[in-house]
């Protein structure tokens, strides 16, 4: 059976702060069996997102996209409700959330489940680097956060 | 006759007008392409400049040799399996001199096949379609595969499809979506159960009668449109790539064959063991990247191009049916010549989505694939070598392991390396035909990025963070001051007008 909630984190956990995402899943999984009544989650990571991510949106009552973002901000994270979107990303080695959602209901025929952005505030992305300081910070921030976002009806 | 090196560099660079495309779009990680153009927009000078897979080998040496098949997926978030497999038939030689079992094997090839599988299928309708179906100087705003989706939902579904069970092929055999495990140093850590062989089994016919219609609908482009098709981004040169040893197109393992650009044979069945010194990586002063070249044919003579259409057009034969007829159809497009317009790369690699698919279902019909023997034992060798033919081309993955089994020694190289001095060909060749003379438009400069994404390269990977993937193409007169500046954002929106 498909799980109701789907956290999709994406990035490459050996880049610096590009693993964000990924990291935003693993602390969650070590928490989630204290927390039944979250219900059933699925987490899900890739490197990018990618137009087959659209399937796994089918069946879902609400779904968390989780990125790094590279933009500068003074904020630790930003979270906010996304829409479908004719996405213009010149980048299709890689969508943003609102153009998976877009393909979804091109190929679905039908809207796709409510769907949240969490974009992370990192600050260095090279090979083979940790995570920085600064982004440890706002990840610790983006999962109080998420916890509540989760618990939430 | 042209000269490779033509456009490559200005007699008076200090003079000119310099255009810069920085990143170039839809390709990954970083790479910029710099036009210097006179008051008449006349072409001066084009290169193509790519910031090469810098710290990789870093990356890698210092670690456990055992480690290294599953960290090199970290190195590329497009084509992690290539890096898993290259790196894993080195380190077999490592741990036993190359020996796999058969079931080993098979496991590793339906794991490539099926990457070859999604990773041409991505390419041709998500990154190159848009181009083909709407023009190269179509509405930015519609000439993405949303817009795919939207004109053409058929085509859109089909290569979601394809892709997505090239994905569960992937995942099957290596035990996860990403950062899979499948293959280890000396062979293989699960085969399929009757239950995973069954589940893709079923969906196979249509992959493959879907990759049929792949190569239609490309054939079908090339053949409405010869002009265009068999002359944009010319690149007359050398092609090789792995053969097996009856001369058949293979993606996992052969040796190398190069023919001229006249199809006559260079060499053949040459291990590629001896890689380093069949192949000289030459340098030049402003490029990260190194520009590969056949030693005994010289820098200027011995450039050449990996990845489908060298792979096609080298082999003798298609071990599979359907992808047999339809290569037979491509060379005899070329009347006795092989094809070298850089479009031809998209109707080639169609034909090796078929093929891929006619594999995987050959190999799930293989009983074993459902074989208890996993790993094979053989001498402990200090240095390992191992190529396979990746989506975009030949691989090189080099190892020197020391008795703590500790990675001393690192030498990788990349398809994308060995496609340099190609690409900057193929785009010499596009900013010569169509922007000379011409005032740039965003159409005009998204030529240049058609030249190179045929070549589908594949750059530094997988940091795509919210907000990165600027392109940004900046005028800038005689005296070095900017005039004109167009951007597009990481939503695809385009700006105009000096900062």
């Amino acid at each position: 059976m498909t799980a109701p909630t789907l956290i999709f984190g994406w990035g490459n956990p050996s880049r610096g702060d590009d693993a964000l995402g990924p990291a935003l899943l693993d602390a969650v999984e070590a928490l989630r069996d204290a927390h039944p009544e979250w219900g059933p989650v699925e987490l899900l990571t890739d490197f990018q997102l990618q137009v087959e991510h659209a399937l796994d949106l089918e069946g879902r009552d609400r779904v968390l996209f989780v990125d790094a973002s590279a933009a500068p901000d003074d904020a630790p994270f930003r979270a906010a409700p996304i829409l479908p979107a004719k996405d213009a990303s010149f980048t299709s080695h890689a969508l943003s959330p609102q153009g998976v959602m877009h393909v979804f209901t091109e190929i679905k025929r039908m809207p796709p489940p409510p769907c949240t952005l969490l974009a992370i505030a990192g600050e260095a992305f090279e090979l083979g680097e940790p995570l920085s300081a600064a982004a440890q910070a706002h990840l610790d921030a983006a999962l109080a956060w998420t916890k509540a976002w989760l618990a939430a009806e | 006759m042209r000269h490779q090196f033509e456009l490559e560099t200005a007699r008076n660079p200090e003079a000119l007008k310099r255009i810069v495309i920085e990143p170039v779009s839809r390709v990954e990680g970083h790479g910029k392409v710099t036009i210097l153009l006179d008051d008449d927009n006349q072409v001066h000078q084009v290169r193509l400049h790519i910031v090469e897979f810098r710290g990789f080998e870093k990356f890698i040496e210092g670690r456990p040799y055992w480690e290294v098949p599953v960290l090199v997926q970290r190195l590329c978030g497009i084509c992690p399996v290539s890096h898993h497999l290259a790196a894993s038939k080195a380190m077999d030689m490592i741990v036993n001199g190359g020996i796999l079992t058969p079931t080993a094997e098979k496991i590793r090839r339906l794991m490539h096949y099926g990457q070859m599988l999604q990773s041409h299928a991505l390419h041709f309708f998500h990154l190159s379609s848009p181009d083909l179906l709407f023009g190269f100087d179509s509405d930015v705003a519609r000439r993405n595969i949303v817009g795919v989706a939207a004109a053409n939902p058929d085509v859109a579904k089909m290569g979601v499809l394809l892709r997505k069970f090239g994905q569960e092929v992937i995942r099957v055999t290596s035990g996860k979506r990403v950062h899979g495990t499948g293959s280890i140093p000396g062979g293989v850590n699960k085969s399929l159960s009757l239950e995973e062989r069954d589940y893709l089994l079923k969906d196979a016919d249509q992959m493959i009668a879907w990759s049929r219609d792949a190569v239609r609908i490309i054939k079908t482009l090339h053949r409405s449109n010869p002009a265009l098709y068999d002359v944009f981004g010319d690149v007359p040169t050398t092609m090789m790539s792995l053969v097996d040893d009856k001369g058949d197109l293979d993606f996992y393992h052969g040796a190398l064959r190069a023919r001229d650009k006249d199809g006559e044979v260079i060499f053949d069945q040459v291990s590629y063991q001896g890689y380093s010194s069949l192949l000289t990586e030459g340098v030049k002063p402003w490029s990260y990247m190194k520009f590969p070249y056949i030693t005994t044919l010289g820098e200027e003579k011995g450039w050449y191009k990996v990845g489908p259409l060298a792979r096609v057009q080298n082999c003798d034969r298609i071990p599979t049916p359907q992808a047999e007829e339809e290569r037979l159809e491509l060379i005899a497009h070329g009347n006795g010549k092989p094809m070298h317009g850089s479009l031809g790369f998209h109707w080639a690699r169609m034909i090796e989505m078929l093929c891929a698919a006619e594999t995987i279902k050959d190999l799930l019909l293989d009983p074993d694939i459902m074989g208890a023997e996993l790993m094979a034992t053989g001498p402990r060798r200090e240095e390992g070598i191992g190529v396979i033919e990746a989506p975009r081309g030949t691989l090189f993955h080099h190892y020197r392991v020391n008795a703590d089994d500790v990675v001393t020694y690192a030498n990788l190289i990349v398809s994308t390396t060995n496609n340099n001095t190609a690409m900057n060909v193929a785009v010499r060749d596009v900013a010569k035909n169509y922007l000379q003379g011409h005032e740039i438009t965003e159409g005009l400069l998204n030529h240049i990025e058609v030249a190179i994404r045929c070549f589908d390269p594949c750059l530094s990977c997988a940091t795509h963070a919210l907000g990165k993937m600027p392109l940004e193409v900046t005028l800038v007169d005689a005296s070095g001051r900017e005039i004109d500046r167009m951007t597009k954002d990481s939503e695809g929106r385009v700006g105009k007008g000096a900062a």
